[in-house]
């Protein structure tokens, strides 16, 4: 006769076992499930406390008695190799499991089911769910700012023509393929600089003037960025050739800067660009603010850039240095030539990563009243027609910028993995 | 003689250009400063403030002056990164192990967690706690416990605050108890080294360390009550809670946002450090006939904990750093006492805001020294 031996399942018995554990699991999630999405209590038979814990002991059981090692069956040993190898992790796989079916029905009814995104006053909301009118009326603001509604063609077209430009380098021909640097360090960032001025700012060409105190939303986050990256990038290129140069005043004065802004946080630099800045400046000088932000960030971030560039430099082996200078090559014509071509490609992920962290700084340009996305956010918020809708309005921004950030760091991901396979 | 000016001209160059740049911004400053009537000086700071701080560590009042606001301002800043660099550690420890979990759910649930709460700026998580999340907690009188003693609601976070008598004494046993479990620790390990034996440290340093602070509840007249908050009413519709410790609702989202944000940090520099440690460490240690325990404790995680410190130490730093955010929610940290009220009431742009870089400035290169000479430290002495 064969003994059913309840604690220790094994080959012999793996049917039973492997059929009754998977309908106590099938209960238990059942249960769990006809709770969170139906509203009615399976078990409420039961006192108290063991109602809740029900279908988890349940689980537990049916768990344990599937868990029979080399059993044979494919699927079976998969599900236990990954979320079956002992109680321990069958519990966490189950509280995870419960509590992903738990939540699921309230943050759905709340985002989607119950919400509201027709009509565009604050009347067509119910208030049971979500109230997408409010993204949607202010959606213009959120992405452009106060820039008046007519001229949003502009922003529009200056952006498209800024990535067109940043594509050439793909489409240039062979022969002027050696200029790729000159034209991304120099001729580019002055390209995109008119682009923007002319188109957004405007003033010319018929173009009505719009002044920056009216940029805003995402575009303007998108403009801050991308300024900072261009003008980053070379200051911090030659900050970390001079963190690494021989001459000690020069080293010193690098090592001096790039600490120094490495140190402090972003906020109290943008607070120097809007209080301090302005005094140190010749009499009858005017800067913009804007202007004033980008460039507190761009000294900012440099020195970031400039780490990271150190360590492009650094990991170059020294056979690259003494076979440029047995080449008779000098200083920059070896860093020209040799050196920087190959560490500036190894930095690109790194590079990557102090993009990522720009973007991610930008909101605070909000501290100095410039209404990027959360400074928006923030004037939206406290409109009186429009009060009471911060929940959305937060999950708005941080999908959007989620989604950038993601992208990045998934395009950053990429980059390294390709070059590290290539060296 | 072409060799020296190669060497010298480039240095030369730079510290006129510096030397340029320096002197360009300090006549204008002169000059704008002149024109506008303000003098540069740090006198203001033993003036009367008279502005007053909502949460405050040490006794501050209007009439205190700009130094202690200073002082308060400090205090609460590093109040807030304490709080964060706890939380954020034992949250990305936990991430960090999880996600090197065998268990597919945990590992992607980690995972998800980390690519979550890092690609969101952290502005805007701090705007959410603030602004949506705990505006939605109940009002004071609607307030549920937690814990039976602890009311969370849209004013703040009420706990119970501790009275002591003889806390000194309390403190003395403590210090006694750390410092026999210190020599216990030392015996055990001459005696491992002399005669081979083991004796159960962790058992006896923890009965040491509830022992003899017990002793001084019983003997040496130490006594510990709790104040519990008390919902009191100020008016027809509006309450509050009186006695106990009020946590603000600034300090709570500041601290949820900064230790979920910089979690995620710490839980990648555990997973890389673990990582870090080769198989064949942890397959030679178990030959030589060592526990699992024992594999864990004396073989992986000094060499993991090489590894990670040095990162997580830095985003410790990223963390007191980001702490400034706090400003834009109205925390009373450094940045908002200092350099925004005070700023505001003197005038002092030049001072004020240099101050505070400066402050900044020391922290960070205080613990990245700090760092230099641990590392040197822990540096593998390879011959």
């Amino acid at each position: 006769m064969q003994t059913i031996n309840f604690l220790k399942p094994n080959r012999d018995n793996i049917k039973n076992y492997s059929i009754f554990g998977s309908v106590l699991i099938l209960i238990s999630l059942i249960d769990v499930i006809s709770n969170a999405f139906l509203k009615t209590n399976l078990t409420s038979f039961l006192p108290g406390s063991l109602t809740t814990l029900f279908p988890l002991i349940l689980g537990l059981i049916g768990l344990n008695m599937m868990r029979i090692d080399y059993s044979g069956n494919k699927t079976l040993d998969l599900l236990n190799k990954n979320i079956n190898t002992n109680n321990f992790n069958a519990l966490l796989t189950l509280l995870i499991l419960f509590s992903i079916i738990k939540a699921l029905p309230p943050s759905l009814s709340w985002m989607i089911f119950d919400a509201n995104i027709s009509g565009d006053s604050k009347d067509a909301c119910t208030g049971t769910g979500a109230c997408w009118t409010y993204i949607k009326v202010w959606f213009r603001r959120f992405m452009y700012g106060m820039y008046p509604n007519e001229f949003h063609w502009r922003i529009n077209t200056a952006f498209i023509l800024v990535i067109a430009l940043g594509f050439v380098g793909y489409f240039m021909k062979e022969n002027l393929k050696k200029y790729l640097a000159l034209y991304y360090v120099i001729i580019y960032p002055v390209i995109a600089y008119l682009v923007i001025y002319y188109l957004i700012s405007g003033g010319s060409f018929g173009l009505q003037w719009v002044e920056t105190g009216a940029w805003g939303g995402l575009s303007l986050t998108f403009i801050v960025s991308f300024f900072c990256l261009i003008f980053c990038f070379p200051l911090g290129m030659i900050f970390a050739l001079g963190r690494r140069s021989n001459l000690p005043v020069i080293k010193y004065i690098s090592i001096c800067y790039i600490e120094f802004w490495r140190g402090v946080p972003l906020i109290t630099v943008l607070f120097m660009s809007s209080v301090m800045f302005p005094m140190f400046l010749p009499e009858d000088f005017f800067m913009d603010k804007l202007v004033r932000v980008i460039i507190a960030i761009t000294l900012f971030e440099a020195a970031y850039c400039a780490e990271v560039i150190r360590g492009g430099l650094q990991s170059l082996p020294r056979g690259q240095y003494d076979a440029a200078k047995s080449l008779g090559m000098g200083y920059w014509k070896m860093h020209i030539f040799v050196i920087l071509p190959q560490a500036l490609k190894l930095v690109i992920p790194g590079i990557a990563n102090t993009f990522l962290a720009l973007v991610k700084d930008t909101p605070l340009i909000f501290v100095v009243g410039l209404a990027e996305l959360a400074g928006m956010l923030a004037l939206a918020k406290t409109n009186p027609k429009w009060l009471g809708f911060a929940m959305e309005g937060y999950i708005f921004a941080s999908i959007i910028f989620w989604i950038i950030c993601y992208a990045m760091s998934k395009y950053s991901y990429n980059l390294e993995a390709k070059y590290k396979t290539e060296r | 003689m072409n060799n020296i000016i190669k060497k010298f001209l480039p240095q030369i160059l730079a510290i006129l250009f510096v030397v340029l740049i320096f002197g360009f911004l300090t006549i204008n400053a002169q000059t704008n400063m002149d024109n506008r009537g303000i003098d540069f000086g740090f006198g203001f700071l033993s003036q009367e403030s008279s502005f007053d701080v909502q949460f405050s560590l040490i006794e501050y009042s209007g009439s205190d002056s700009y130094a202690r606001a200073f002082l308060v301002g400090l205090l609460n800043t590093l109040l807030v990164s304490f709080i964060s660099i706890i939380f954020c550690t034992i949250l990305g420890v936990i991430i960090g192990v999880a996600r090197l979990s065998s268990n597919y759910l945990i590992k992607n649930s980690a995972a998800w967690y980390v690519e979550f709460f890092r690609n969101i700026p952290l502005l805007l998580q701090i705007f959410f706690w603030y602004y949506a999340a705990l505006r939605a907690l109940p009002l004071p009188e609607k307030a549920n416990a937690w814990f039976g003693v602890t009311y969370m609601t849209v004013k703040g976070y009420y706990i119970p605050s501790m009275v002591w008598e003889n806390l000194n004494i309390f403190l003395y046993c403590v210090l006694a108890a750390i410092i026999s479990i210190i020599l216990l620790r030392n015996y055990s390990n001459n005696l491992r080294d002399i005669k081979g034996k083991q004796i159960p440290v962790l058992l006896y340093s923890i009965s040491i360390l509830i022992v003899l602070p017990l002793l001084s509840f019983l003997f040496g007249g130490v006594s510990l009550e709790f104040e519990l908050p008390q919902l009191k009413k100020l008016s027809k519709i509006s309450y509050i809670y009186e006695g106990g410790i009020s946590l603000p609702p600034e300090l709570i989202a500041l601290v949820l946002a900064l230790s979920l944000y910089t979690s995620t940090f710490v839980a990648e520099c555990v997973r890389a450090g673990i990582e870090g440690v080769s198989k064949g460490q942890k397959e030679a240690a178990a030959s030589v006939g060592l526990t699992p325990n024992q594999v864990l404790k004396l073989v992986i995680m000094p060499q993991a904990l090489r590894i990670i410190i040095p990162p997580t130490t830095n985003q410790y730093l990223n963390l007191t750093k980001n702490s400034s955010l706090a400003a834009a929610i109205a925390y009373p940290d450094l940045v908002l006492v200092f350099a925004g009220t005070a700023l505001m009431q003197t005038g002092k742009a030049i001072e004020i805001v240099s101050i505070t870089m400066l402050t900044y400035l020391t922290i960070s290169l205080t613990i990245a020294a700090i760092m230099n000479w641990y590392n040197k430290k822990i540096e593998i002495k390879e011959k």
